[in-house]
């Protein structure tokens, strides 16, 4: 039964997308918040991520977009006296706050019950040798181990477990500093680093269990002591490599009953001893696949992105009902969501197979060589259903986006690799690893020796030596067509093999014989009950189960996998698309492939189709459901890339005209409407060739910016300061770019400041939902750069300019939804950089600052209504709201942590405040940077860079900093420079400013990395600077606090009425 | 890992047809045997535990549509059979796996089917044959690999006998008694009436230091009773409990003399002998994932279920108390007299293949023997009554 005592509750929230805590957050942390208001509580939440559904206006009585820190966590307790604080919600971070908060006696202060998990519990869990201890008293067997504090005692561990061993640090996020070593000299580096990025400076020393089969199983438990197994999971890659970076698998596949069953057993007793009281828990282990000798490996006692990933395989929703026994319900008060007549007390049953597949982008960082260990690395993943492994398989790898279309067989084998190569390739986990393996079986390697080599299970490792057989016995018979499509071979796929001229080519042949896809429904339960959930896949069976409705439909095509420059921000915008449509009396219809996402919850839209975001697959979904239109301009990149295609196929894109598009996006076509509309652009050119590159660069005068048309993130963008790096660039551009778009070179425009415009029209009338101004100068992607709204600094008569501008242009392009433009200001003057005929990454951003839900306007106005209905109200803001993004640098050792046109960062953060210093103070404490106005400041710049940086140097003087500054000579001397480097190094200093040298030197960089490794707060530009010194004065004047999103909105509407 | 290099692309081997007795047809391959086969046709939601299934005696007579699309995965090992031979008539799956991976594997699962010359079809489709025979109700099916015309088929079914109505039992049964393994200290010697039992129920009572002595269901309760058993254990088994008259008549004449604890069927005949009803569901319940509410702690226990059959609560007396019942669709899931030491359960506590929620009941067995050692002399008063804890609905908040 519902507690009667928990009249409010704290929510808090996972903070800004990063490597090991992504969306998957926000998609359990929505389930939460709502389950919990549908019942009567007055949820209070608390995240500094703005692109989240959970910090929309309707997810919770009061939201706080403010930093994830004690003190503000405090100040929300102290203003709001929750009677008590769900932590087990928002990831490690929440986990580690809510400790945090218990530690300090602040929830016993406020009197505040921390529910889900108590301290006991998480510490239980969490602390290595607590968990070993518990694991020990209940008879399981976990790894030998030993626990060390400093790196003598790691070495003298080691020594006595043997090598290879395990280094893992207590209390991270996404096992960071964690790793193998097989040596005395790595053991030193991994520890150090452990050590570092341990919150209680403590690793773990244990034996190895490389290689074993590893296992995952989501458990519930209510506060009866009822406990259940939603899902059980199998990693494709046994132990060895992180589970977040492995493909896995749902269910379990190589488990008999007994196995099975001893494994729960655990799972339940591991749960009792924990003392996890109520919610989910997800639970590790390995096993010896010589002996079935199982091993505890580890228990998160919260919902985690595994079982995110278990909800959506199973279509049981953990974090809901981790919410709701949280509060007091038991299991059997539950209804299942599904059946509408069963209690969610019992054990999904599924009938289809689920692989998950990481996405990686390495390619963002080319100093970290792209192997994979026990620190997780990817930015994303996709999720496929078939009707067997293989037909999974093959959809989560076309699902991925990284221009394979399935396992192969596309043009993109390694067929120029040696088989000693290809060895090399199999023995050491890395992100290719699956299409080596593929390779090695063409290549006549036998399934014995690639186990050896891999270590992946035998039964893994059989199913793709079927695809391999399957596809090299296959014919253009109506018969085996069946079957190719049974094993999820892609049109494309089989368009290559009997050379039909492209997949549509041969989609007709495929359609002429009947052979259509049927699609089947995700009920828990594997068809004993009747299922009432929208929510389906497709597969090639012969009865195709999911009706029909006579309602008007629309179909929203989601992002697929996270990236680098396509994140949860596109979630969110696909989201409100389907609110929007639905509220517009439409069936919403969702695709996409994203596990995490809240796109993928089959609550969120009328109908969910969990399938790979390609043309065979829309096309297939908007025939059957003939839809009345398709929303491309939401998704990002992915689905504005469909665009051309999916029209040519006759598909009704609904808003933004493909022909309008497409002027956006051909810089020729582009340039001549800017010429037209009197709006100036940078100089530039195109080439299709790196002569003609050369050639434009010579005419423009360096440095130029270089960029692949129709590319997402800045992908291999680059700004080249001579000849030299002009031809590096050039060829890297041909290879990313898609065949048929061409590469773009414009003059770069130096120190320049960029404004970031976000608007929606409807073909008549324009209004601007947001300019944003840049605290990095132009050069920095804007998906990097901080950004404030409204701007600071910029004279009302260029905003009114810049407005006249962006009007111009939505209106010249008839645009139809939401745009995005970014302009530059460089001497007096302004530019326009791009246009993007969709909504941008900032527009979750714009939304939350402005209190107007602009993705759903912009769907409204798709949808056919108009602006003039709308009425969108945009208040003067009485506040700065600052975006500030988050970079996972750390991950990728020997990456350079400095910005430019390459987007590197994972997520971003929202600081407010009326304050501008504030804000932007609150906005790097969100990010993690802790700003600090005491202690010494190292400065390392160009000589030439003085004039600029005087001032500076002396405000941060005023507030009394000490402070060191280094030139390129000085770092020359190697005395000095390794005395900064031990300044560093012994965190003497709190903040490095390193303004990037114009002819670079190694020494600049060792120092940044220094400061990274350490944990100092580091700024690359000049004007980041500016707003740190205005930070960290503002902080002497005045106090820190906290307001709810509602009392900033509603200060601006007062002083806006005013 | 055993792999069957025998084993062939679907559209090279032989096809298969399901026709049910209301005409609809499937079509699959064969991957095992061949032939044709009459049987009743189930589901069963199990993800794991086909070898045990295969050999569970409870599935005579009956083709098992497997909802878990790939089978044979870890293949078939020495340990895990539960009872002499293969049961059931034939396996239907969506894909065979004909490459097992398990430390344990020693043969292939169609290796295993083809010694026991049981048919196994694949390539079907198994959801939507799921949801017919959830719509429609299990029902007759004939599996071939045949052409004849399909209303051939169809008459032939309705010629053929029903399970229900039909001791089907007496075929799941061993032929004459004889002894499980003796546990190191014995502390109960059981009688057990053999329907079909698993081994894992023998094992557990091993566990829980019984002695069993498997007898064949067609035994006299005299016999029984003569031995000086401390208890009886009414087994699980196929078919209908209706025709089982001796059985019930033998049970009857045990009430109140001797401890007794039945399983599935042993729980139907038991339920019978207390003068209760049982009718037959329209699907049965085939699968190791059902809720069971234990009413007298209020506690949950996730089930193994096999069964057809249930009793009927309209036939509910005043001698018998409800102790479980299953939250999926509130059938009744166990009982008890009382005042009698007499229990049991519609699903499997013995799990196999299935969690092992449930198996404090071979204890309690044991701790009414004990009791009933205690007390021999004064039946009636053994047991205090079980209080008739009120059946709290299941609540529906979030509807």
């Amino acid at each position: 039964m519902k507690r009667p005592d928990l009249a409010s509750i704290l929510i808090i929230g996972s903070g800004p997308i990063i490597i090991g805590q992504g969306c998957e957050f926000d998609y359990s942390g929505t389930q939460a918040c709502k389950a919990l208001r549908k019942i009567g509580h007055k949820v209070i939440l608390v995240n500094s991520n703005p692109a989240t559904i959970m910090t929309d206006r309707d997810t919770a009585e009061r939201i706080y977009i403010e930093p994830l820190t004690v003190a503000s966590l405090e100040q929300i307790i102290a203003r709001e006296r929750p009677n008590a604080i769900l932590g087990t919600i928002g990831g490690q971070t929440g986990l580690n706050l809510v400790i945090e908060l218990h530690e300090q006696g602040i929830l016993a202060r406020y009197n505040v019950e921390m529910i889900g998990a108590t301290a006991a519990a998480i510490k239980k869990a969490e602390d290595r040798l607590l968990f070993k201890n518990a694991m020990d008293s209940i008879g399981l067997n976990s790894a030998r181990s030993a626990m060390a504090f400093t790196i003598d005692e790691a070495c003298q561990a080691a020594d006595s477990l043997g090598y290879p061993c395990v280094v893992r640090p207590a209390f991270t996020l996404g096992g960071t500093g964690g790793g193998i070593v097989t040596c005395q000299a790595e053991l030193e580096i991994i520890v150090a680093e452990g050590l570092q990025s341990s919150l209680i400076s403590e690793v773990l020393i244990e034996e190895s269990i490389y290689g074993w089969k590893e296992f995952e199983l989501e458990v519930m438990r209510d506060c009866n002591d009822n406990v259940v197994i939603i899902c059980s999971i199998e990693n494709f890659d046994p132990m060895g490599v992180h589970t977040g970076d492995s493909i896995t698998v749902a269910p379990a596949q190589t488990l008999s009953d007994v196995e099975y069953q001893s494994m729960r057993n655990a799972a339940i007793a591991i749960i009792r001893e924990i003392g996890v009281e109520t919610g989910g828990a997800n639970i590790q282990f390995a096993l010896n696949p010589v002996d079935g000798r199982m091993i505890v490996v580890e228990m998160n006692p919260r919902v985690s992105r595994s079982s995110a990933l278990a909800s959506k395989a199973t279509g049981f929703p953990i974090a809901k009902f981790a919410a709701l026994l949280a509060v007091g319900f038991t299991l059997d008060e539950i209804l299942n969501d599904i059946t509408r007549v069963t209690p969610a007390c019992f054990e999904p049953s599924i009938d289809y197979v689920v692989t998950k597949i990481p996405r990686f982008h390495f390619s963002k960082f080319p100093n970290t060589p792209a192997y994979l260990g026990t620190a997780m690395r990817s930015v994303g993943e996709v999720m496929a259903i078939g009707r067997t492994f293989k037909e999974s398989l093959q959809k989560a790898l076309r699902s991925l986006e990284t221009k394979r279309h399935g396992l192969g067989f596309d043009k993109g084998e390694f067929t120029n690799l040696d088989s000693q190569e290809l060895r090399e390739l199999l023995r050491r986990p890395n992100p290719e690893r699956i299409f080596a393996i593929k390779q090695a079986f063409v290549q006549g390697f036998t399934l014995d020796e690639i186990h050896q080599l891999t270590k992946i299970d035998p039964w893994f490792l059989y199913q793709i030596s079927e695809l391999v057989s399957c596809f090299a016995n296959l014919t253009d018979t109506p018969e085996l067509l069946w079957w190719a499509k049974r094993q999820g071979f892609s049109d494309h796929q089989l368009a290559l093999k009997f050379g039909y001229k492209n997949e549509l080519d041969f989609r007709q042949r495929r359609l002429d014989l009947g052979i259509k896809p049927s699609y089947k429904i995700v009920d828990t339960c594997a068809g004993e009950f009747d299922a009432y959930t929208p929510y389906f896949y497709s597969s090639y069976e012969y009865e195709d189960e999911v009706e029909v409705s006579a309602r008007p439909k629309i179909l929203i095509i989601g992002s697929g996998p996270n990236r680098i420059g396509q994140g949860i921000e596109f979630d969110y915008a696909c989201v409100h698309a389907a609110y929007a449509c639905r509220e517009a009396g439409y069936e919403a219809i969702m695709v996409n492939s994203n596990p995490e996402t809240v796109s993928t919850d089959f609550d969120t839209s009328d109908r969910l189709y969990f399938e790979p975001v390609t043309l065979e697959d829309i096309l297939n979904i908007y025939e059957k459901e003939q839809a009345l239109g398709v929303i491309i301009q939401l998704g990002g990149q992915t689905p504005l890339n469909l665009c051309r295609s999916l029209h040519a196929c006759g598909v009704k894109i609904l808003g933004t005209s493909p022909e309008s598009i497409d002027i956006a996006e051909d810089r020729e076509k582009f340039k001549s409407l800017m010429d037209k509309l009197g709006i100036a652009l940078p100089p530039s050119g195109i080439a299709f060739t790196a002569e003609e590159g050369l050639a434009i660069a010579a005419d423009l005068g360096l440095p130029v910016v270089v960029r692949p048309s129709y590319v997402l993130g800045g992908a291999s963008m680059g700004i080249c300061t001579s000849v030299e790096d002009l031809r590096r660039y050039l060829a890297l551009a041909r290879n990313e770019a898609a065949e048929e778009h061409p590469i773009l070179i414009d003059k770069f425009l130096e120190k320049a400041l960029e404004v970031d415009v976000d608007a929606v029209c409807d073909g008549v009338r324009c209004v601007i939902a947001g300019i944003m101004e840049h605290i990095e100068e132009a050069g920095v992607h804007s998906g990097d750069s901080a950004c404030c709204l409204p701007p600071f600094s910029l004279a009302p008569g260029l905003i009114q300019k810049i407005s006249a501008a962006t009007t111009a242009i939505a209106l010249a392009l008839t645009i139809r939804g939401a745009l995005n433009l970014q302009f530059a200001l460089k001497d007096e003057q302004l530019y326009i950089l791009e246009v993007n005929p969709r909504a941008s990454r900032t527009i979750p951003f714009v939304s939350k600052a402005t209190g107007v839900p602009w993705a759903k306007i912009a769907t409204q106005i798709m949808l056919g209504a108009t602006l003039e209905q709308l009425n969108p109200q945009v208040t003067q803001q009485s506040f700065y709201a600052i975006k500030e993004a988050v970079l996972p640098f750390k991950k990728f050792p020997g990456s350079d942590p400095i910005l430019g046109p390459e987007m590197h960062s994972t997520g971003e953060v929202m600081g407010i405040d009326y304050d501008l210093g504030l804000a932007y103070l609150k906005a790097q404490y969100a990010a993690g940077t802790l700003l600090s106005d005491e202690g010494t400041l190292m400065v390392v710049c160009d000589e030439s860079e003085n004039l600029r940086i005087e001032e500076l140097l002396y405000g941060f003087r005023e507030i009394g900093m000490k402070l060191i500054k280094l030139s390129p000579s000085a770092l020359n001397d190697r005395e000095r420079f390794r005395t900064a480097l031990g300044q560093i190094a012994q965190q003497e200093i709190k903040l490095l400013i390193s303004l990037p040298f114009s002819t670079p030197q190694p020494e600049e960089r060792t120092l940044r990395l220094a400061a990274l490794a350490r944990n100092i707060p580091l700024i690359t530009t000049f004007r980041a600077s500016q707003l740190a010194l205005a930070a960290l004065c503002s902080k002497r004047k005045n106090p820190v606090m906290t307001q709810s999103m509602g009392e900033f909105l509603s200060s601006s509407s007062a002083r806006d009425s005013c | 890992m055993v792999v069957d290099l025998s084993h062939q692309a679907p559209h090279l081997r032989k096809k298969a047809r399901i026709i049910l007795d209301d005409g609809s047809q499937w079509e699959g391959r064969v991957f095992a045997a061949g032939g044709e086969r009459f049987a009743e046709i189930i589901f069963n939601t199990a993800m794991v535990g086909y070898q045990e299934l295969l050999t569970d005696p409870s599935y005579t007579g009956q083709a098992v549509v497997m909802t878990y699309p790939l089978i044979g995965n870890y293949g078939i090992n020495p340990q895990d059979f539960e009872s002499r031979k293969i049961f059931l008539e034939a396996l239907i799956v969506r894909e065979y796996v004909p490459f097992s991976s398990n430390w344990r594997s020693t043969k292939t699962l169609k290796a295993f089917l083809d010694e026991n010359a049981i048919l196994g079809i694949d390539q079907v489709d198994t959801r939507a044959l799921t949801k017919h025979i959830r719509n429609k109700g299990s029902s007759k099916a004939v599996l071939t690999v045949f052409d004849n015309p399909v209303e051939e088929y169809v008459e032939k079914l309705r010629q053929t006998t029903v399970l229900e109505r039909y001791n089907v039992a007496k075929f799941a049964s061993c032929d004459s008694k004889y002894t499980w393994a003796k546990p190191p200290k014995t502390e109960f010697r059981v009688a057990v009436i053999d329907c079909g039992v698993k081994y894992s129920i023998l094992n557990y009572l091993h566990q829980q230091h019984c002695e069993s002595t498997v007898y064949p269901s067609q035994v006299h309760g005299e016999e029984l009773l003569e031995q000086g058993f401390d208890g009886v254990f009414l087994a699980n088994g196929p078919g209908d409990p209706q025709p089982l008259h001796n059985l019930t008549r033998v049970v009857r004449q045990l009430l109140g003399k001797i401890p007794l604890f039945g399983i599935c069927l042993g729980h139907q005949v038991l339920a019978q002998a207390l003068g209760l009803k049982t009718y037959k569901l329209k699907f049965g319940h085939h699968g190791i994932n059902h809720p069971i509410r234990n009413l007298q702690s209020g506690k949950i226990e996730i089930a193994s279920h096999n069964h057809n059959f249930a009793i009927d609560p309209h036939s509910l007396g005043e001698e018998v108390l409800v102790t479980h019942l299953n939250l999926n669709d509130h059938t009744i899931a166990g009982i008890r007299h009382k005042t009698l030491p007499a229990f049991s359960v519609q699903y499997h506590p013995e799990a196999a293949p299935g969690p092992q929620d449930s198996l404090y009941l071979f204890a309690q067995f044991c701790q009414e023997m004990r009791e009933f050692r205690r007390h021999r002399t004064q039946p009636q008063v053994l047991l205090s009554p079980w209080i008739n804890c009120a059946l709290s609905p299941v609540q529906e908040y979030l509807a």
